[in-house]
């Protein structure tokens, strides 16, 4: 598998961080807009994707360390199960959202009825979106890396 | 006993959530050293052993327990249906529970000295604990997507695990086959489950429990949900899976396997006792759908029993033997069920010798469900054993290794009497309450299941007789006793094996009479939850 | 005009059947692989039309209209069956990427993708 053209590299590297800052909007306003953990984390992976059709695998594969991405994606299911836990230490019950009336981050209830949207609500849910979210970039962009390492040593060794 | 009552309220979701947060650390502590992270596995799995014991002991002596996750009460201030996910404890789950523990806790021990030798090895104890993960939630969960959602954990992970030895191609295949006929059966699941939740608006087995009538979309639905739940447990047509992915698996991942297969049958007798237990478990012969379920649950049964038995006489693998023993013994416990489900529609309230013969059948077979774990596993490790000494599994170049291997030759010989039903093991308790039972409601089941038996006999001891016994072999001189863990491990499993087999009482008592008594208790299930609506 | 509203189950029965033909009949195993994921797109449309009423709106509940927010669950779409789907589609993606995976590892033991062809040691 070899690189594409300089047309298709050029383009593709204005477009990934607007691909990006995209995805990222979409986890981060997972509890006010349509969209969440696995949405927008399939988003930043397909922009990362689009990075690796472009440029072959192989020189993907030279400039970041796979080792260093599991580990990555460790942290993200880490942080799922963490803050589970958190809310059996400091709520009394397990997954109980200990921060939505009393706790420090995202702690304001909104009143009832038709309001404007208001970022700072609904306790634990974005730190869950978030925690998704880098798993499922780091997971879904080793899938493909990988697939696509293993068929061009193969185009590599005929 | 503050402390004390404090785990005992939490423990439910700790025992789903230390093995997944253990599954998720393995990879971090690997990159230390080896043997800390065998030992740190042990140790978290002991410490879910122990909450296990804390909570069945609780359920035991208090009755049913309710989770709720997130919450305080089961139902919200101002609703009549739950709508939080819940955990609900009877003595069925307490039963089901301490099955796969043990099972979990002797096959890290047993994969200690046998995975030793491949790479890869972070990634199996990952997906190992990921697999046991998923059976403790399949087995706990009074939620029915909740139950669907780790069935396809269960799929994926053990899909990965059976594809484990990559360089062998017949392992790839087998996974294959695994993976496409497993996704299909819980997409059909997926598809019920959503029929059930558009006619009653509610995904908690209780609630549907208590509003279920007998529509013509709920025939659809059980249909649906026994066959997916049969094919993943490996019943007569649907046990092409079980066959290549038992025997071309290694055999530690053939061990943990057992008890993922074992929480789908729990999933079926969840469905057809609690889900839709108003509608089929009534008395009197003028009853027709418990009947015909029945009748079709015991055919199966008898038809995975032929096939077991009869299609093994003529292999000469020695692990697709095994294979074959342990698919006619998911046809026993079947068969025992569908007795039990003919016996309650056949008996009238001044006859209730059937009831009688119907709920003994239950209790042979619910405790056959623990016997045959154990049997079936110690064949699968002794001949995990063999291929890691002498690299081979097929009978026809083994020979004469009784000289070399002699705590194996003896480990085989304990299972062998155990699967086929000899007195000192346990295999007779659980076997003798199935040919008494269901000799009262039709005699030829029972002899079918007892000529079956000896056949089963028969073909382990010509296997025992081809590897262990005989002249020896020139290429296999030479041979060395596994090393120290895996004979603990096997030594553990024979022990138990031997105390059941001596005392059965103490075990059918404390452990089976609760689990029959739970399934048959529906009335109790949906009022803890709905608080006697 | 009723009839309009049964277009969607329709389409489910329509597409079950046709990857379960695929699945059965076809002899190529990438073939295989898309008949499954045509029966789980037929099962996620199935569990988003169950949520469907006449006459509602998103379920978004801070920028509705008022006259909606009044009769509070009445006039909005059911959305549980939206986060069914949502953990469906998922669980696809996985079962996907393994299955995909196995079929690269066979097709470097075996040269062929024929399923005919692909028997393991069969004794």
């Amino acid at each position: 598998m070899s690189q594409m053209s300089k047309i298709v590299r050029t383009q593709s590297n204005i477009i990934f961080p607007f691909i990006t800052i995209f995805g990222l909007y979409v986890i981060a306003h997972g509890h006010l807009t349509p969209g969440g953990g696995f949405q927008g984390g399939a988003v930043v992976a397909s922009g990362c994707i689009m990075l690796l059709v472009a440029y072959s695998s192989k020189w993907v594969l030279e400039k970041i360390n796979i080792n260093r991405l599991s580990v990555f994606e460790c942290f993200g299911a880490l942080g799922f199960i963490g803050t589970a836990f958190f809310g059996l230490i400091f709520g009394g019950w397990f997954f109980n959202n200990f921060l939505v009336r009393n706790g420090i981050l995202f702690n304001v209830v909104p009143e009832f009825g038709s309001t404007l949207s208001d970022f700072n609500t609904a306790g634990v849910l974005p730190l869950m979106n978030f925690a998704v979210g880098i798993k499922v970039i780091a997971g879904l962009f080793v899938i493909v890396l990988v697939m696509g390492l293993a068929s061009s040593a193969k185009e590599w060794k005929q | 006993m503050n402390w004390f009552e404090l785990i005992t309220l939490h423990s439910p979701p700790l025992i789903v959530a230390v093995p997944l947060l253990t599954a998720f650390l393995t990879p971090l502590v690997s990159k230390i050293n080896d043997t800390i992270r065998n030992l740190f596995v042990l140790i978290m799995l002991g410490i879910t052993g122990l909450l296990i014991l804390i909570l069945g002991y609780d359920v035991l002596t208090n009755g049913i327990r309710v989770y709720v996750f997130g919450g305080g009460a089961p139902l919200p201030s101002g609703m009549n249906i739950p709508v939080r996910i819940m955990f609900e404890i009877d003595g069925m789950t307490i039963f089901m529970v301490i099955i796969t523990i043990i099972l979990a806790i002797i096959c890290i021990l047993y994969s200690w000295s046998f995975m030793k030798k491949e790479d890869g090895q972070d990634k199996f104890y990952t997906l190992i604990l990921l697999l046991v993960t998923s059976t403790f939630g399949m087995e706990l969960t009074g939620d029915l997507f909740n139950f669907f959602v780790f069935l396809e954990i269960s799929c994926i992970t053990s899909c990965a695990l059976i594809a484990f030895y990559v360089h062998k191609k017949e392992s790839l295949d087998a996974a294959f086959k695994y993976i496409v006929i497993s996704s299909i059966g819980a997409l059909f699941i997926l598809f019920a489950i959503g029929l059930l939740y558009a006619q009653y608006n509610a995904l908690n087995m209780a609630t549907i429990a208590n509003a279920i009538q007998f529509t013509f979309f709920d025939k659809i639905v059980l249909v649906l949900l026994i066959a997916g739940l049969a094919m993943k447990s490996g019943l007569a047509p649907m046990h092409m899976w079980l066959l290549d992915a038992y025997s071309r698996s290694p055999a530690s991942v053939t061990f943990i396997l057992i008890g993922a297969t074992l929480a789908g049958l729990y999933g079926g007798l969840r469905v057809i006792f609690t889900i839709y237990g108003n509608q089929l478990l009534n008395t009197g012969f003028t009853f027709y759908p418990g009947l015909i379920i029945g009748i079709i649950v015991t055919a199966l049964g008898v038809l995975s029993i032929f096939i077991g038995v009869f299609m093994a006489l003529k292999r000469s693998d020695f692990k697709k033997m095994i294979a074959y023993a342990a698919v006619a013994e998911i046809g026993y416990m079947f068969l025992a069920i569908g007795s039990y489900l003919i016996g309650l529609a056949l008996s009238a309230p001044d006859n209730p010798q059937m009831l009688i013969a119907g709920t003994y059948a239950l209790k042979g077979g619910l405790f056959h469900i623990l016997n045959d774990a154990l049997d079936i596993g110690l064949l699968f490790l002794v001949a995990g054993a063999v291929y890691y000494a002498t690299k081979q599994t097929s009978l026809n170049s083994l020979g004469g290794l009784a000289r070399n291997m002699k705590y194996t030759t003896i480990f085989f010989l304990i299972g062998l009497l155990a699967v086929s039903g000899m007195p000192p093991m346990n295999g007779f308790a659980s076997k003798l309450l199935i040919y008494q039972s269901t000799y009262q409601i039709s005699p030829i089941l029972s002899i079918i299941a007892i000529i079956c038996s000896i056949m089963l006999l028969a073909v382990f001891v010509k296997v025992f007789q081809s590897i262990f016994l005989g002249p020896e072999i020139p290429s296999l001189k030479d041979v060395k006793e596994v090393p120290k863990s895996m004979l603990a491990a096997m030594a553990l499993v024979a022990g138990i094996i031997i105390f059941i087999g001596l005392f059965p009482n103490i075990i059918i008592d404390n452990l089976v009479t609760p689990a029959a008594e739970a399934l048959q208790n529906t009335t109790g299930y949906i009022s803890t939850i709905l608080g006697g609506v | 005009m009723t009839m309009m509203y049964n277009i969607p189950f329709i389409a489910v029965v329509t597409m079950i059947f046709i990857g379960l033909y695929a699945v059965l009949f076809k002899r190529n195993l990438v073939k295989i692989v898309i008949g499954i994921s045509i029966i789980e797109s037929g099962v996620n449309l199935f569990l988003i039309t169950l949520g469907y009423r006449e006459g509602g709106v998103v379920p978004i509940f801070t920028s509705a209209p008022s006259e909606v927010v009044k009769n509070a669950p009445g006039s909005m779409v059911l959305p549980v069956p939206q986060a069914l789907t949502l953990t469906s589609i998922v669980i696809g993606v996985a079962v996907l990427a393994l299955m995909l995976s196995l079929i690269m590892h066979i097709y470097d033991h075996y040269g062929t993708l024929d399923v005919r062809k692909i028997r393991g040691s069969e004794e």
